[in-house]
C-alpha cells in the first residue's frame, strides 16, 4: 500500500489509496459463492497432508475451522491460550443462532434473513458477504444436529424457535439459554476426533504473541507456552486467525477475562489492514456494576427481551420500589418509541434509548444507571413455568450475582460493551492483506456492518469456521508454493527476539502500579470517550490521554516474577500493552468517521428523534487501517461499499 | 467485612507447596469470590509479593476454567454454583477460609491453584463424539427427536467440564463427566451408531487417565454446578455392561 504523496487530512491520519481487491465475485448475488466456489482451484485429497496449517483459536470459528481442515486431510497446528479448546469465549453466547429455515412458515427467506442483516448493520456491511452467510445458515444448522446439538425441539420432536431483536421472523435456533455452549461443544468433539485421528496437534495454554511473514507472506507465528515461558516458533503454509473480538480494551465487558487483542493486533502491525475499529457493539441487557472491585459485566441474554418490557419511572429520581410504581407512572420508552418492534429493536437502538433516560434521570437502581426489565405481564399471561422452562439458567445466573429473584422482582439491566463488529480487513475469501493470513469470527471486520443482529455471531463464526475458509484456504494452497522456511530463516529469529526483548522490558519496567490498574483507567476513558456516545471533543481528549497513559505503563508498571514460569501478570500485561496501541487507532477511526451509524453514535450526528444520521454520501466505505508506527498516524484505506440490492435508507423500527 | 485467608501456594508442579495466610481486609458482600481474589492480588503485587495464580476466564459460570476447593469443598458452599459465580454475601465477617487446588492424581498442579485438567480431553478423544464431517449432514428436521430425549440429553450436556466432580469424589472418579458426555450422545438418535463404541472406548481412555473408580458415594453430582444427575452414571453402566457382553459374545 502506497500512501498518496501531499494528502494530509489531518495530522491524526494520513490517506492512503483505496482498498480494491475486495475481490467478490461479480454477476447475480443468489449465485456468487457457487460461482467462486466452483473458480477457487483445488488441493488433491492426497497432496492435503503435506500443507500444514496453523489455526489460532479454538472458539465457534477457529474450533470449526481446525477440525473442517483435519478432516479434509490438512496438517493443521491449533492453539489455544485456555487449558482446553472447550473454553474459549463462544462458549458464553446465551440466547441462540439465526437461520433461514423459515420452519414456521413465518415469511422468512434467505433473502429476508440477507435484507434484516444489512439492515442492521447500518449498511456498512459488503452485501455478497452478507448473502453468503444468509445461505450458510441454513447448512449449520444441519451440520449441528448431525452432531448431537441437542437444540430445544417441540413435542412432535421437531426443531422450536424464538424471536430476536431486529426481526419480524422467528428464526433464532437455541438450546435453553447455553447455545453457544452446545455449538461450541459440538465443534470442540469434531475437533477433539480429529486430534485423535491424528490430524490435528493441538496445543493448549499457548497463547500467540507474533506472527510470521516470509517474502509477505504469512508463514508462522511465535507463541509462548503460559506453563514453561518457552518462546516457540511455528512454520505453516497459511495462517488462519480466529482469536475473537477486542471488547476487553474497555476493561469492563462481557468478554472473558482472557480474550485480547494481541494475535490481531501484531498481525496489524505486520501489515494487515484493521477494519473498521470503531464499531463496538453496546449490549442493552446487562447487569449493572456493583462497585469499584467490578472484574467483568455479564450479559442477560436479548432472548429475555421477548417477554421482558423494558421500563423506567416516568419521574426523575423516583426512589420507590417497582411493585409501588403504578402502571400509569411507568414508561416502557422502547414500546412508546417503537411501536412496530417495541422491545425487540436491535440492540444499538436499545443501549441508546436506556442511556438517554438514565441521562434524563431516571435511571433506575444504585447511581441511577440501569433500567428495569420486567416480567411480570409475561408471568400473568404464561405462568412462571413457561418463564422458567425458558429462560431459568438466566435468571438463576441473576439472582446469583444481585441477590435478587426476577421471578417476584424486575430485573434491572443496563448496557455494556458485548461484541466488536470491527477486526482485521479481509476480503470475500476472508484472506487478509497479507498474503496466508486468513482471519474468521469476530476476529475479522465482516458481515456485521457497524452493528451486529442478536443471535448472528454465532452462525458468522460457524459459517466462517466449517464452509468459507475451509474452501478459500486451499484455494490459496494450491496456488502457493509450501513454506521452506525453518524457525532459522531470518523473519522468525527476529520475531522471536522481538517477543524476548518485549518480555524483558515488561518485567523490567520494575514501577509501581499493577496492570490491572493501567487497564482499568484506559477502559475508563474509553467507555468515556468512545462508548455509547462520542463526541469529537471527547475522542480528543481520549486521544491526547491514551498515549500519555501508555507511556505511563512502559515506565511504571509492575510485573513481578519471571518469564520461566506460570506468570498470570505477564500475561496480561502484554495484552494490555496492545490495547493501548489499539485503544488509540478506534479513536482515530471514530473521530475520523463524522456520522452516526449503528454502534457508532457520533452526538453530533443525530436526527431531531435522537436516532443515528448516517452520511452515506461520504462514509459509504469500509475504513481499513494500514499501521502507521506507535504513535504515529495510521493510513486510511477506503473500500467503497456498494448497494446493489439492499437501498441504503434510515432505518426504522417504529 | 474481614476474612483470613488460607491459600495453597505452589511454585511450579515439582515444587512442594504449603498452605499461607492471608488478611482480606476490604471486601464487599457484591464481590464474587474471584473479585475477592483479585483484591488479594493487588495488594500482593503492591508489596511486592508474587499474586495467587488460578485459572478463571468467563467468569459467568460456564466456560469451566475455574474451580477452587473452598473450605473442602469443591466450588464452595454454594449448590449448583461454579467458584467464579460465588459471592461473598455468603461468607460472614471475621470467617477463616480455605482455598485450594482439585486434588486427583488425573490433574496434577501447575502453580498454586491451577491444575491441569487434559485428561477430561483424552476422554473426549476416545469418543465422545459423533462421527460426521462437515457438509455431510442431512436437513435438521430429517430425523425428529422426542422433546423428552432432547431435553435429557441437554441436561446431560450441560456439563462444563470444570472436574469438581473428580474434586469432590473421595476417589478422585471421572464416572460423571464420562457418564454425562455418553448419556447426552446416547439418548439421540444421532448418536446411536457409536454408542457400543463409545462407552467402551471412553470408559477405558477414564480408567488410563488415572482417575479412581466409582462407590456410588455421590458426591459428584453434589458438587457439581450443573447438577449432573447421578442417572447418569447409571445409564452409562447399563451402556457398558450392554456393549461389553456384545463384544465377548
Amino acid at each position: 500500500m502506497t500512501v498518496t504523496e501531499g494528502v494530509q487530512t489531518e495530522q491524526r491520519w494520513r490517506l492512503g489509496d483505496p482498498v480494491t481487491a475486495g475481490n467478490t465475485p461479480p454477476g447475480p448475488i443468489e449465485d456468487a459463492w457457487d460461482t467462486r466456489r466452483f473458480e477457487l482451484k483445488l488441493v488433491n485429497p492426497a497432496n492435503r497432508r503435506k500443507h500444514t496449517v496453523i489455526v489460532v483459536g479454538t472458539g465457534l470459528a477457529g474450533g470449526a475451522a481446525a477440525a473442517s481442515l483435519g478432516e479434509m486431510g490438512y496438517n493443521v497446528k491449533a492453539f489455544c491460550y485456555q487449558d482446553s479448546p472447550r473454553r474459549a469465549h463462544s462458549i458464553a453466547a446465551q440466547g441462540g443462532i439465526n437461520a433461514a429455515k423459515n420452519y414456521r412458515n413465518d415469511g422468512d427467506s434467505i433473502y429476508r434473513l440477507f435484507y434484516d442483516t444489512v439492515k442492521g448493520g447500518d449498511f456498512r456491511a459488503r452485501e455478497r458477504n452478507v448473502y453468503r452467510l444468509a445461505q450458510l445458515s441454513v447448512e449449520i444448522i444441519d451440520q449441528c444436529v448431525a452432531q448431537g446439538v441437542p437444540f430445544a425441539r417441540e413435542y412432535g420432536g421437531l426443531l422450536d424457535n424464538r424471536s430476536f431483536g431486529g426481526a419480524q421472523v422467528s428464526r433464532t435456533f437455541y438450546a435453553r439459554g447455553q447455545t453457544g455452549q452446545q455449538l461450541l461443544l459440538g465443534a470442540y468433539s469434531a475437533l477433539e476426533r480429529q486430534i485423535n485421528a491424528g490430524t490435528v496437534e493441538m496445543n493448549t495454554r499457548h497463547e500467540m504473541l507474533d506472527l510470521i511473514v516470509i517474502d509477505g507472506r504469512a508463514r508462522g507465528i511465535v507463541v509462548r507456552d503460559m506453563i514453561s515461558g518457552a518462546i516457540e516458533t511455528h512454520m505453516a503454509d497459511a495462517v488462519v486467525l480466529g482469536t475473537g473480538g477486542y471488547g476487553n480494551v474497555f476493561f469492563l465487558s462481557t468478554n472473558a477475562k482472557g480474550c485480547n487483542t494481541t494475535a490481531i493486533w501484531r498481525s496489524h502491525r505486520k501489515g494487515a489492514l484493521f477494519g473498521n475499529p470503531c464499531f463496538t457493539q453496546i449490549h442493552p441487557t446487562c447487569i449493572p456494576v456493583s462497585g469499584d472491585h467490578q472484574s467483568k459485566l455479564t450479559l442477560m441474554s436479548e432472548s429475555l427481551r421477548n417477554d421482558g418490557r423494558v421500563w423506567v419511572p416516568l419521574k426523575r429520581d423516583d426512589n420507590r420500589a417497582p411493585d409501588q410504581i403504578p402502571e400509569a407512572e411507568r414508561d416502557y420508552y422502547l414500546e412508546r418509541r417503537y411501536p412496530a418492534f417495541g422491545n425487540l429493536v436491535p440492540r444499538d437502538v436499545a443501549s441508546r434509548a436506556s442511556k438517554q433516560v438514565c441521562d434524563e434521570g431516571r435511571g433506575v437502581g444504585p447511581g441511577g444507571l440501569g433500567v428495569y426489565l420486567d416480567f411480570a405481564d409475561s408471568i400473568n399471561r404464561l405462568g412462571e413455568h413457561v418463564i422458567r422452562e425458558r429462560y431459568d439458567n438466566l435468571f438463576e445466573m441473576y439472582e446469583r450475582i444481585t441477590g435478587e429473584n426476577p421471578y417476584t422482582q424486575p430485573m434491572r439491566i443496563y448496557p455494556a460493551v458485548h461484541y466488536t463488529m470491527g477486526g482485521l480487513w479481509v476480503d470475500y475469501n476472508l484472506q487478509s492483506s497479507i498474503p496466508g493470513l486468513f482471519v474468521i469470527g469476530e476476529a475479522n471486520f465482516s458481515d456485521h456492518g457497524a452493528n451486529r443482529l442478536g443471535a448472528s455471531a454465532l452462525m458468522q463464526g460457524l459459517a466462517d469456521g466449517y464452509f468459507v475458509l475451509p474452501s478459500t484456504v486451499g484455494d490459496y494452497l494450491a496456488q502457493t508454493p509450501g513454506n521452506t522456511a525453518d524457525a532459522s530463516h531470518p523473519a522468525a529469529v527476529q520475531a522471536v527476539s522481538e517477543t524476548n526483548e518485549r518480555i524483558e522490558k515488561l518485567l523490567g519496567a520494575g514501577g509501581t502500579r499493577t496492570v490491572d490498574s493501567f487497564h482499568r483507567e484506559l477502559g475508563k476513558t474509553m467507555w468515556d470517550y468512545c462508548g455509547m456516545g462520542r463526541t469529537e471533543e471527547g475522542l480528543r481528549k481520549a486521544l491526547d490521554r491514551i498515549p500519555e497513559l501508555r507511556d505511563e505503563f512502559w515506565q511504571s508498571v509492575r510485573v513481578l516474577g519471571s518469564n520461566e514460569s506460570l506468570n498470570q501478570s505477564l500475561e496480561k500485561a502484554g495484552r494490555v500493552a496492545d490495547f493501548f496501541e489499539l485503544a488509540e487507532l478506534m479513536c482515530v477511526d471514530a473521530l475520523h468517521r463524522k456520522e452516526s451509524c449503528g454502534g457508532h453514535f457520533r452526538e453530533e450526528y443525530q436526527t431531531e428523534e435522537g436516532e443515528a444520521e448516517r452520511k452515506d454520501d461520504e462514509y459509504s466505505y469500509v475504513a481499513a487501517w494500514e499501521f502507521g508506527g506507535v504513535g504515529a498516524p495510521p493510513v486510511l484505506h477506503k473500500e467503497p461499499l456498494t448497494f446493489d440490492y439492499v437501498h441504503p435508507a434510515q432505518r426504522s423500527y417504529k | 467485612m474481614k476474612l483470613t485467608l488460607h491459600v495453597w501456594r505452589q511454585a511450579n508442579a515439582n515444587a512442594p507447596g504449603q498452605m499461607k495466610t492471608y488478611a482480606a481486609d476490604n471486601v464487599d458482600e457484591d464481590m464474587s469470590f474471584l473479585e475477592m481474589l483479585d483484591v488479594v492480588n493487588e495488594e500482593l503485587i503492591g508489596k511486592g509479593e508474587d499474586p495467587i495464580a488460578f485459572d478463571h476466564d468467563c467468569r459467568e459460570g460456564i466456560c469451566g476454567m475455574c474451580g477452587l476447593v473452598i473450605n473442602g469443598v469443591a466450588h464452595g458452599p454454594e449448590r449448583a454454583t461454579t467458584t467464579c459465580q460465588l459471592h461473598m454475601r455468603h461468607f460472614t465477617d471475621g470467617q477463616e477460609v480455605w482455598i485450594e487446588p482439585w486434588r486427583a492424581r488425573a490433574f496434577p498442579v501447575l502453580k498454586d491453584l491451577v491444575v491441569d485438567r487434559s485428561a477430561f480431553d483424552n476422554i473426549i478423544q476416545a469418543g465422545g463424539y459423533i462421527s460426521v464431517n462437515t457438509g455431510a449432514a442431512p436437513d435438521a428436521h430429517a430425523v425428529p427427536v422426542p422433546k423428552d430425549a432432547a431435553d435429557t440429553a441437554f441436561e446431560a450436556a450441560a456439563c462444563i467440564g470444570c472436574g469438581a466432580c473428580v474434586a469432590a469424589c473421595p476417589n478422585a472418579s471421572a464416572m460423571l463427566f464420562t457418564a454425562a458426555k455418553i448419556t447426552h450422545l446416547g439418548l439421540l438418535p444421532q448418536g446411536q451408531p457409536e454408542r457400543k463404541s463409545r462407552v467402551i472406548a471412553m470408559v477405558d481412555a477414564m480408567e488410563q487417565e488415572g482417575f479412581g473408580s466409582c462407590t456410588n458415594i455421590g458426591e459428584c453430582s453434589a458438587a457439581c454446578p450443573k447438577s449432573i444427575s447421578l442417572d447418569t452414571i447409571a445409564r452409562m453402566n447399563g451402556d457398558l455392561l450392554g456393549a461389553s457382553l456384545r463384544a465377548s459374545s
